[in-house]
């Protein structure tokens, strides 16, 4: 199964130079919890194999923005949303979308780790079970393979039947994205994923996505300005439900052409 | 513009800014001393001048040390980064500032043991040059870009004179010998005065980066900016 991985990483032999092929796109999207809108007018596209930085004080929109990728919003009662999310060209909101194959597609970490209370190997193998995979070999490869993939194996190899509670919090925060990636997801939302992380348990996380950038789309929120700046390939500035400014993250870093954007990444803010 | 939320770090980034102007200034008086020393063959003001070069190498590793303290503390980002960034370049070109005043030092205590100096413009040409010199620097403190890009301009009237007097002294040194001690040591000043307006076009540049995001070194001079 993991063998088949979809993967996007444009074409080396393409142009360079060229912007990668756009993997999910917001077309002027306003969002409503009730009455209260919390989007107005976000229009954004975060390219194939990149990883998209969502950055802004709090209550600016971002972490809404980033669930309503993978629809995990539906529940809330008295949203409304206008505008498009197109995953591949698609709108992820057309009444004939499949949402559990969705967010197979569209993975999501989220900020405190959440485990099964389960062995480190069912944690893993428990996605590829609902979708049908019942064989123990392909089960073990996928567990293995994912793993290897979030950079947890060889911390855990010896003890994949213990429970995954036993982890640290790096360790559960590293298994919660292998057991993302067991479903073999297209793009990852990841919703401060280290924000309840030491620094070396916040590095290896961060190391983890660059490696998984050669694979997946990234789209991650964070508060911690400087790992927006290390991890990401463009950042996008929301304030008070807008995007104010997006752009490559090494020009938004060091010379942003809006002033709000400016304030904001100096401290200069509130 | 709005303060930092962090009213300490804000207030480390201002003694930053008064750290380079005390450093411009003292290299300004630097060059102002070196010329005067020249013009009137001061030999006394020369020597005090070239003791007082170690004031500016102090800043020089002050700075430095001010500026990597700030960048490992705040991870300063966008012009706060081109603050601390442009600081540390500035701080190296008015080092060799201050260098290039001990050398002028250096050539007015040879001449003062030489009566006859030659009759050249180098009080005009020190006069322009510090000028650019100030005005660079108070390009930086009021993050003043155009006045930097007219600093930036002024460098060929310095290529000019430099140009200029290199043949008139050349010319002169060759149909008379007996010159040729006094001329070449007025020839070093014409150039070290050249250099200096190098490094006020550089510290210029890197102004115009700290404001504007954007390098027009190595490039030719751009009508506006």
């Amino acid at each position: 199964m993991l063998t088949q991985i979809h993967n996007d990483r444009p074409s080396k032999n393409g142009d360079a130079a060229a912007a990668p092929r756009t993997k999910i796109e917001a077309r002027s999207v306003d969002f409503f919890y009730g009455t209260t809108q919390a989007l107005h007018g976000v229009s954004l596209a975060a390219g194939v194999c990149q990883v998209t930085a969502l950055i802004g004080p709090s209550g600016c929109g971002k972490s809404t923005f980033l669930r309503l990728i993978n629809r995990m919003n539906d529940l809330i009662p008295g949203i409304r949303l206008t505008g498009e999310i197109l995953l591949d060209g698609e709108d992820i909101y057309d009444p004939g979308v499949d949402v559990v194959d969705l967010r197979r597609r569209v993975g999501m970490v989220f900020q405190r780790s959440n485990p099964f209370p389960k062995s480190i190997y069912e944690n893993v193998a428990y996605g590829p079970r609902v979708h049908g995979v019942r064989d123990k070999a392909t089960l073990d490869e996928i567990v293995e393979t994912t793993l290897r993939r979030s950079a947890l194996w060889d911390e855990v190899k010896d003890r994949l039947g213990t429970s995954a509670l036993s982890l640290s919090g790096g360790q559960q925060q590293r298994l919660c994205i292998a057991r993302a990636l067991a479903v073999e997801p297209e793009v990852l939302l990841m919703d401060e994923p280290a924000s309840a992380l030491d620094p070396l348990a916040t590095a290896k996380i961060e190391e983890l996505i660059h490696e998984l950038k050669e694979r997946y789309t990234i789209i991650i929120v964070t508060h911690n300005m400087q790992q927006a700046a290390r991890v990401s390939d463009m950042t996008a500035y929301f304030y008070l439900g807008r995007l104010v400014e997006f752009g490559a993250t090494a020009t938004i870093f060091t010379n942003p052409t809006r002033q709000e954007t400016e304030d904001y990444i100096t401290g200069r803010f509130g | 513009m709005a303060l930092h939320t962090d009213r300490r770090y804000e207030e480390e980034l201002a003694h930053l800014r008064q750290l380079i102007l005390e450093m411009g200034g003292l290299v300004e008086r630097q060059i102002g001393d070196a010329t005067a020393s020249l013009a009137s063959s001061d030999r006394q003001l020369a020597e005090r001048t070239i003791e007082r070069d170690h004031q500016v190498n102090r800043y020089d590793v002050d700075i430095d040390e001010e500026c990597l303290r700030l960048l490992a503390l705040h991870q300063p980002a966008a012009r706060d980064l081109r603050l601390i960034t442009t600081s540390l370049k500035i701080t190296t070109d008015l080092e060799r500032v201050g260098d290039m005043a001990v050398n002028i030092c250096e050539r007015a205590i040879d001449l003062s043991e030489t009566p006859s100096a030659l009759q050249v413009d180098l009080p005009r040409m020190a006069d322009t040059v510090r000028k650019m010199l100030r005005e660079s620097l108070d390009a930086f403190v009021r993050e003043d870009a155009d006045l930097a890009l007219s600093v930036c301009k002024e460098d060929d009237t310095i290529d000019a004179m430099h140009a200029q007097m290199f043949a008139d002294v050349l010319g002169r040194m060759t149909r008379d010998p007996s010159v040729v001690v006094v001329g070449t040591a007025q020839l070093f000043v014409s150039k070290y005065l050249e250099r200096i307006a190098d490094h006020a076009t550089n510290i210029a540049e890197m102004v115009i980066f700290m404001v504007k995001g954007k390098s027009i070194r190595h490039l030719s001079v751009p009508a506006s900016i």
